[in-house]
């Protein structure tokens, strides 16, 4: 099974490979544009009880920039599902299902990973003070895990591009304003708040600001990730089991 | 099962949701109760018009569909109970090319190589020897979408064997190609099978089936019509075929003797010229099937 997963992610590897320079500069843009207009702009004239909002906003705008580049890293399967049918190969190749979503996460993972270390040099050039350690690195790979077991699910079980676009503008789009990503979620209704509470996202961003900082993190929000991240492999895995029904 | 047959299709059936008229949840059935079995190094035809079933029947074989009902047996092994093992026997040559296009022509191939678990000088080795025998060792680092469609659909081939399948399916091998291509392909498909390999193809190109096909079985509407080696399809339909015109419509009759169809021949008044000739599978397939045309 080590053997496929690495088959799978070998694939992904060689087109990340080819696209690799076009790939980081073209992830520099989002995080610039945050960093300069809330870090310096709007963020000057906001005072955050922990410091600078520059040191509130960096942690915030990782787990957003994670969630975004993988769930979009994995959508391509979208493609190779419907429009290509490049999936059929690995419907016809006799390697297990569990195989096929585990490379597939990774390699969506890598470039998430990727992406976030541009964003951490960034935010160091323009000034930004937390301390990435080992818990940090894990929670950013369980949330990249979380959203590219998302973008799985969605290219398994939607079926235009459409409708595709729509979960960017339905789902990852709120998640990225209000999941305690730029504000906390304490300044949001109770009803609100509490159904933000529920979202994968938000913990990230608590976890990665309190980890950041030095301060004392959930375990609670530590757990919500895990079971996110293997409830996702498990539908994930049932979603691809199920295109042969 | 005889141990002659390679593949054994027991009772399949497939059903897929579907709305009637009205706009009601249903259920369409694509294919009804198929049986057949296909012998050891035989190249196998599976004949029928759109929509007759041809392409999911190929589905439910390869396990890219489950069947709703009935079984597989490859070499004595169920799809269902050892569909890894079973993946690794057959090769699969879709109708549509579905290449990863992100990936150059040699990159495609080492795909599916490291996915069978071949090692790496072996991948190197039968790459290399598969593109030279199609003639396609000088595009081996072009991108998928620079070949032309006639190329590619060697290249589908050439994907389909590099893992030494004993059974290959082609899905309409040589639709949309022009003849030199077909030929070309032809050829190549007589050449595994020279080799070895049991191919079944579905196609709805009748010479295509009497050049390469030692029994074809027709489906029409996800039923088996007819199953036999073509000769015998023919005969059964009788030896010779009167043809004429009348009303504006081509008319045929069948015969077993060449004597009755001079002598149904003489009978006729037609608008137009009458042939008589040996029967062929077209003659078989319209008769079976009661279509004329799109075959």
């Amino acid at each position: 099974m080590l053997y496929d997963i690495w088959t799978v992610f070998w694939r992904d590897g060689i087109v990340l490979r080819r696209r690799l320079s076009r790939f980081i500069l073209s992830r520099m843009v989002a995080p610039l544009l945050y960093l300069v207009a809330f870090g310096w702009g709007l963020g000057r004239s906001i005072q955050v009880d922990s410091g600078t909002y520059l040191d509130f906003l960096v942690p915030g705008i990782l787990a957003l920039n994670s969630m975004n580049i993988s769930f979009n890293s994995i959508t391509p399967v979208h493609a190779e599902r419907i429009y290509h049918k490049s999936l059929e190969e690995y419907l016809l190749a006799p390697i297990r299902p569990d195989a096929f979503v585990i490379g597939k996460v990774l390699a969506a993972v890598l470039r998430g990973l990727i992406s976030s270390t541009v964003i951490v040099v960034l935010a160091w050039l323009f000034g930004a003070h937390f301390t990435p350690g080992p818990l940090f690195l894990a929670v950013l790979t369980l949330n990249c895990v979380i959203f590219a077991e998302i973008g799985f699910l969605a290219a398994m079980k939607i079926d235009t591009y459409e409708a595709m676009s729509q979960v960017n503008t339905y789902i990852l789009l709120p998640m990225s304003f209000l999941c305690g990503t730029f504000f906390s979620t304490a300044a949001l209704p109770d009803a609100v708040a509490a159904f933000i509470d529920i979202l994968p996202l938000t913990h990230t961003s608590y976890l990665l600001r309190g980890l950041g900082s030095g301060a004392d993190v959930s375990m609670l929000s530590l757990l919500v990730l895990v079971v996110y991240a293997v409830g996702g492999f498990f539908w994930s895995r049932h979603a691809f089991r199920h295109l042969t029904d | 099962m005889a141990d002659k047959d390679m593949i054994v299709v027991d009772e399949l059936v497939k059903r897929f949701p579907h709305k009637d008229k009205e706009g009601r949840d249903t259920e369409k059935t694509a294919v009804d109760g198929l049986s057949l079995s296909v012998r050891r190094g035989e190249v196998f035809g599976l004949l029928g018009p759109n929509g007759a079933g041809k392409t999911t029947t190929i589905r439910m074989m390869t396990m890219q569909t489950r069947p709703t009902e009935g079984r597989i047996f490859y070499d004595g092994r169920s799809t269902e109970h050892s569909p890894v093992d079973v993946k690794r026997l057959i090769g699969v040559v879709p109708q549509h090319v579905n290449f990863d296009q992100d990936l150059t022509v040699g990159e495609n191939l080492e795909l599916h190589a490291r996915l069978f678990h071949m090692g790496k000088e072996e991948r190197r080795e039968r790459i290399a020897e598969l593109l030279d025998f199609v003639g396609l060792a000088d595009v081996v680092n072009d991108g998928v979408r620079r070949l032309s469609g006639g190329m590619k659909r060697r290249l589908l081939i050439v994907r389909a064997l590099i893992h030494r399948p004993r059974i290959l399916f082609l899905d309409e091998p040589t639709v949309a190609l022009d003849p030199q291509v077909r030929r070309r392909i032809w050829d190549l498909i007589r050449q595994m099978a020279h080799g070895g390999v049991t191919v079944f193809l579905t196609t709805h190109y009748i010479e295509e089936a009497e050049a390469l096909c030692q029994r074809v079985a027709i489906l029409d509407r996800g039923r088996l019509v007819a199953l036999d080696e073509p000769a015998k399809l023919c005969d059964r339909l009788g030896r010779f075929t009167v043809e004429w015109d009348e009303r504006g419509e081509r008319q045929c009759q069948f015969f077993a003797a060449r004597h009755e169809a001079d002598d149904f021949a003489a009978s006729l008044d037609p608008e137009g010229g009458i042939l008589i000739r040996p029967t062929n599978l077209e003659d078989v397939f319209i008769a079976r099937t009661g279509r004329k045309g799109g075959l």
